[in-house]
């Protein structure tokens, strides 16, 4: 690290340790959320979400393939994730880094295990299903890019149209249908610092984080939970960030459809 | 998850497990302390079915040097299947997404388990190779690498163990083997600082109340101590027969 962010992630300890937070939040306030669906045309679905000034953009791109050997009757989804270089002075060009991996991968683990995506409905004929690909765009990073990127992607699926088929071939100037979605999947994300854990993390909080969990649910269940960075978590912090995430899952929601 | 309901096979008979064991009961564990000359520890492991190699090399100097870090050693981590390491097809070489991302929450637990800072512009190298999975790799590959950093001598605050807790049916059930793990729709694994029962990796997908997560916690933390002891064992093995070969030699 460099000189200056050791010298702001010690700031942020002493007033986390203050019972602060450097935006003056508190601890388990969300930054403002924007949702725009829409922004782009040739994409089947898309969303710009702006968290703070965490910016992300999920494209959806729908393609005909063969299904899995093991679910000849279901779509395929698949999520990936850049962090690009014009996001952040940390970002650089070349392969996918495990960050970009496991973001894309937490992403894809709660809409996946949440069977947002009716991937019955993606049956085209025998032997032909669509895929489903959302691609993470990470355009300006102000931390917490788990739930800006979850927002962004459960927002661009619910502005998917599917194409028309015509002899087989994706007729793309004719989106008929929407994507079918059969739940909505939030994820809350917590930064731990020595005993506190705060929501929503910025940049300069996540300089000074120890730890993080991410927990994605449907208001009713856990559907995907990830614990990074060396910071270990208890029982207890564990199942209170459990409720937090049940907790704020309605207003998530609301955030992603939009209503 | 990822498996299929195409041909599920019934998982639970009699009250038991397709292998006869009951919920709460974990496959066989042995490890074999230092089974590599070159690396500076290592470990060999069967967890079931699962056989794993885990080696430590290090503290060594960093490459590329510009990574190093004057405060502290910095980890690096390499979880790999082999690709002869399933039952199906010859695996593609190399590591995928899903190890990648393995490798990474793998190091995230050894960060806080190693004192990292009594080795300013060193790096750690933690290698854990599946020759044989049968669910579970990455939890039996924790428990490997623990026992391999612990016979390198590197320093640690405590021993971390892991195992994963997963859902058949209704029911928690403890250390998932393969079919569990392909046929059943939840699965966390999770890593345990014996020390203070705190959670150092913990992952979770598929369906699960925050009663049932609380629970597969708890379950965790209960086997840890017949992993924990196993790991015990296997060092203290090791250092006897390091005793008595001493002896021999007269000194």
């Amino acid at each position: 690290m460099e000189a200056m962010d050791i010298v702001e992630a010690n700031y942020i300890k002493e007033i986390i340790a203050k019972g602060l937070r450097d935006d003056g939040r508190k601890a388990m306030d969300y930054r403002n959320i924007k949702v725009t669906k829409g922004v782009l045309g040739n994409a089947e679905g898309s969303a710009q979400v702006e968290l703070g000034m965490t910016k992300v953009l999920a494209g959806v791109k729908l393609s005909i393939e063969e299904p899995m050997d093991d679910t000849p009757n279901l779509g395929n989804f698949m999520v990936s994730a850049e962090l690009l270089p014009l996001a952040s002075e940390n970002y650089e060009t070349g392969p996918p880094s495990p960050e970009s991996i496991e973001l894309a991968r937490v992403v894809d683990r709660g809409i996946r295990a949440g069977n947002c995506i009716d991937l019955e409905s993606l049956l085209i004929e025998e032997g032909k299903v669509w895929t489903v690909f959302a691609d993470i765009y990470v355009l300006n990073y102000d931390g917490n890019l788990f739930d800006a990127a979850s927002i962004a992607v459960m927002s661009a699926l619910a502005d998917t149209k599917v194409p028309k088929v015509e002899n087989g071939e994706a007729k793309r100037e004719e989106r008929s249908a929407k994507l079918k979605l059969n739940n909505i999947v939030s994820s809350c994300t917590f930064g731990k610092f020595n005993n506190t854990i705060l929501l929503d993390t910025n940049a300069s909080e996540e300089k000074a984080m120890d730890g993080r969990i991410t927990i994605a649910t449907d208001g009713k269940a856990i559907r995907a939970i990830q614990k990074g960075l060396k910071g270990g978590f208890f029982k207890n912090e564990i199942e209170d960030a459990m409720n937090i995430a049940l907790e704020k899952h309605e207003f998530l929601k609301g955030v992603i459809t939009g209503e | 998850m990822g498996g299929s309901s195409l041909n599920k096979p019934t998982l639970v008979i009699n009250g038991k497990r397709t292998d006869g064991r009951d919920f709460n009961e974990l496959r066989k564990i042995k490890i074999t302390a230092a089974p590599l000359e070159n690396a500076s520890g290592s470990a060999y492991l069967e967890w079931g079915n699962n056989k794993i190699l885990a080696a430590v090399y290090g503290p060594r100097e960093v490459n590329p040097r510009h990574l190093a870090d004057s405060t502290k050693a910095i980890l690096k981590c390499r979880y790999a299947m082999a690709p002869f390491s399933s039952l199906s097809e010859h695996g593609r070489s190399g590591p995928n997404r899903r190890a990648t991302e393995i490798s990474k929450v793998v190091k995230e637990v050894f960060e806080n388990a190693i004192l990292l800072s009594e080795f300013p512009g060193s790096q750690i190298e933690i290698y854990i190779e599946i020759l044989q999975g049968d669910g579970g790799t990455r939890a039996a590959g924790i428990t490997a690498a623990a026992v391999a950093l612990a016979t390198s001598g590197i320093q640690m605050r405590d021993l971390p163990y892991a195992v994963s807790v997963g859902k058949i049916g209704e029911d928690l059930a403890l250390d998932f083997n393969m079919i569990e793990d392909n046929y059943s729709d939840s699965d966390v694994p999770m890593a345990i600082s014996p020390r203070n029962n705190e959670v150092l990796l913990l992952q979770m997908d598929g369906h699960m109340t925050k009663e049932e997560m609380s629970k597969a916690i708890d379950m965790a933390i209960d086997a840890g101590k017949i992993i924990s002891a196993e790991q015990r064992r296997a060092l203290k093995e090791l250092y006897e027969l390091r005793g008595e070969s001493n002896h021999l030699k007269g000194e």
